[in-house]
């Protein structure tokens, strides 16, 4: 028998990745709020004192600062959200099941979801730059907007696979609430939307150990604030995390899929 | 080469043995209905098939390859039953998305109007009623236009009409000359269909063969009625397959409802509250596993 003919890679990874977008982008309780949500928090923290600078030994503004936050918050919270709650929701409704009976390769599947996720989340910036630009009158300069941009980006790729091992661990229903109970007191912890000092103590001198916390760095760094440690050092514990929640995620796959599917 | 294939495949979940060691042989072009009872392993079978589970002891193939092998599956569509689809996406998106897995696809427009769903072609999955949904199912499984198609159970949940009018969708497809194997509850939707039965129960096949020969051994029609003091003795000799007494309510399986209706007038026996319908899957299989066993 000849070879028999598979479906082109490249126009199945585009439908893919649209449906998958769409299915996101059609469920206002995640594409609103993750749009939104960045937005209205700097409203509310980050505009009244946009124009006070950090203080000594800096001159970087509340604004920019903030910004960096919330552009790490928003990103993380798009890759967590996007990949728990759909990857438990659709387990729930056994629809991997059907997806595994078709001829599509599971590759282009996990790849159409990393592309729609950091899509959502390049979304999201769209929305928080401009708006920090006008409301929080922040200044930064080409360059500054461009590396906070692409560091917030490519540093929520661990937050991808975190996202997908919570969605493969936790059931259906349970999904939101431990996404709640993680994401919300680490991005406090980690300092996203109050200044680390004024975290009790004990938190303090966790939260550099916290995956948030490091994406926060690069984050605040690329808008030229202090931070304690270098890039570099924040890039590798981004990467070692990255690394762990793969590995979680991979387990949590496997773990599934010699239940279901053997 | 066979389309699909199964030798002396087991399968156990825990200590359950969903199936004892089935041998199955689907040639291209064949129309197959795998019939069963809950339980029997009739998705079990379909679910080796596709490369949804693994055989315990024995193997499954898909056109001579590993039915996880995505050749084998870009030549399959499949309908399964309780599988979930994308609620927010629009009938056509879904279906352009499934036609874009396979390598020849039909056109988009052939695939929803074949389930019948021309005028669901822009509303979101959400949207459907459950017959419409089954019907997209339906589309999802031959938009690819497949060489053979897997339908688990295609018609559950369906009323009457429903089902024969998806009956004939099936069976439309079935005449382009494509391999079609359901799996169905229903003798009747077996009949209409397919020119092979595969009668499944407890995991092993008891019989193999076209529905006439199958009907040929199973009884076609219940009789029910209440007849005060009979006895076992009074209905001996009628052209039954199988009778049962419960005090006063009498059942009887037959090919032959008249015939047996005039013995029984004329034996004198004093009956009421007669009903007759036709013989279910669970009276076919009174009779088809107790000769098994026999």
């Amino acid at each position: 028998m000849s070879q028999v003919a598979r479906a082109p890679i490249w126009p199945m990874l585009v439908r893919q990745t649209s449906a998958e977008f769409l299915k996101l982008w059609r469920v206002p309780a995640f594409s609103v709020t993750s749009l939104l949500l960045p937005v209205v928090f700097y409203g509310f923290i980050g505009v009244g004192q946009a124009n006070q600078t950090l203080g000594p030994p800096t001159n970087v503004k509340f604004g920019a600062y903030f910004l960096a936050s919330m552009a790490v918050y928003a990103v993380a919270n798009v890759m967590i959200f996007s990949f728990g709650i759909s990857v438990a929701t659709e387990r729930g409704m056994k629809m991997d099941v059907l997806m595994r009976a078709t001829p599509l390769p599971p590759v282009v599947y996990l790849l159409s979801r990393c592309i729609t996720a950091l899509g959502f989340a390049a979304l999201t910036l769209a929305v928080l730059f401009p708006f920090a630009y006008v409301a929080g009158n922040v200044r930064l300069d080409a360059s500054q907007w461009f590396t906070l941009g692409y560091r917030v980006l490519l540093g929520s790729i661990p937050f991808i696979a975190l996202g997908f091992a919570i969605g493969y661990l936790s059931g259906p229903n349970s999904a939101i609430a431990v996404i709640n109970l993680v994401y919300l007191p680490t991005a406090f912890a980690s300092g996203l939307f109050f200044p680390k000092q004024l975290l009790p103590e004990i938190i303090q001198h966790a939260s550099p150990y916290l995956p948030l916390y490091r994406f926060g760095q690069l984050g605040w760094d690329a808008i030229g604030a202090p931070t304690t440690e270098s890039v570099t050092t924040d890039w590798i514990y981004l990467a070692a995390y990255g690394v762990v929640f793969f590995a979680i995620a991979a387990w949590a796959y496997r773990r599934e899929e010699s239940r279901k599917f053997s | 080469m066979p389309a699909a294939e199964l030798k002396d495949a087991t399968k156990s979940y825990g200590s359950v043995q969903a199936l004892r060691g089935v041998s199955l042989t689907i040639e291209l072009g064949e129309v197959v209905a795998m019939l069963g009872p809950n339980g029997a392993g009739k998705t079990t079978s379909i679910s080796l098939l596709l490369g949804l589970r693994k055989p315990t002891t024995g193997s499954a193939r898909l056109f001579g390859l590993d039915p996880t092998d995505l050749n084998a599956r870009s030549r399959v569509g499949v309908m399964l039953q309780e599988s979930g689809i994308p609620q927010m996406l629009k009938v056509r998106e879904i279906v352009d998305l499934f036609r874009s897995y396979y390598p020849k696809p039909m056109p988009r427009d052939r695939a929803i109007a074949m389930a019948g769903l021309e005028e669901k072609a822009s509303a979101l999955v959400k949207e459907l009623s459950g017959g419409q949904r089954q019907r997209l199912y339906f589309a999802l499984a031959v938009c690819g236009d497949p060489q053979v198609l897997f339908l688990d159970e295609p018609t559950v949940g369906m009323d009457v009409e429903g089902r024969r009018a998806f009956i004939e969708r099936i069976a439309e497809f079935a005449q382009l000359g494509r391999t079609v194997v359901l799996t169905t509850h229903y003798l009747e939707e077996a009949d209409q269909l397919a020119e092979r039965v595969v009668v499944i129960d407890h995991g092993v096949i008891i019989a193999d063969a076209s529905p006439d020969q199958i009907k040929g051994q199973v009884a076609g029609k219940r009789i029910r009625f209440t007849a005060p003091g009979v006895t076992e003795a009074k209905l001996e000799g009628l052209p039954v397959t199988s009778t049962s007494v419960n005090g006063n309510t009498v059942q009887l399986l037959t090919n032959n409802p008249v015939a047996v209706l005039k013995a029984l007038f004329e034996r004198g026996v004093a009956i009421s509250d007669i009903e007759i319908t036709g013989a279910d899957l669970e009276d076919a299989f009174i009779s088809l596993t107790s000769r098994h066993q026999a």
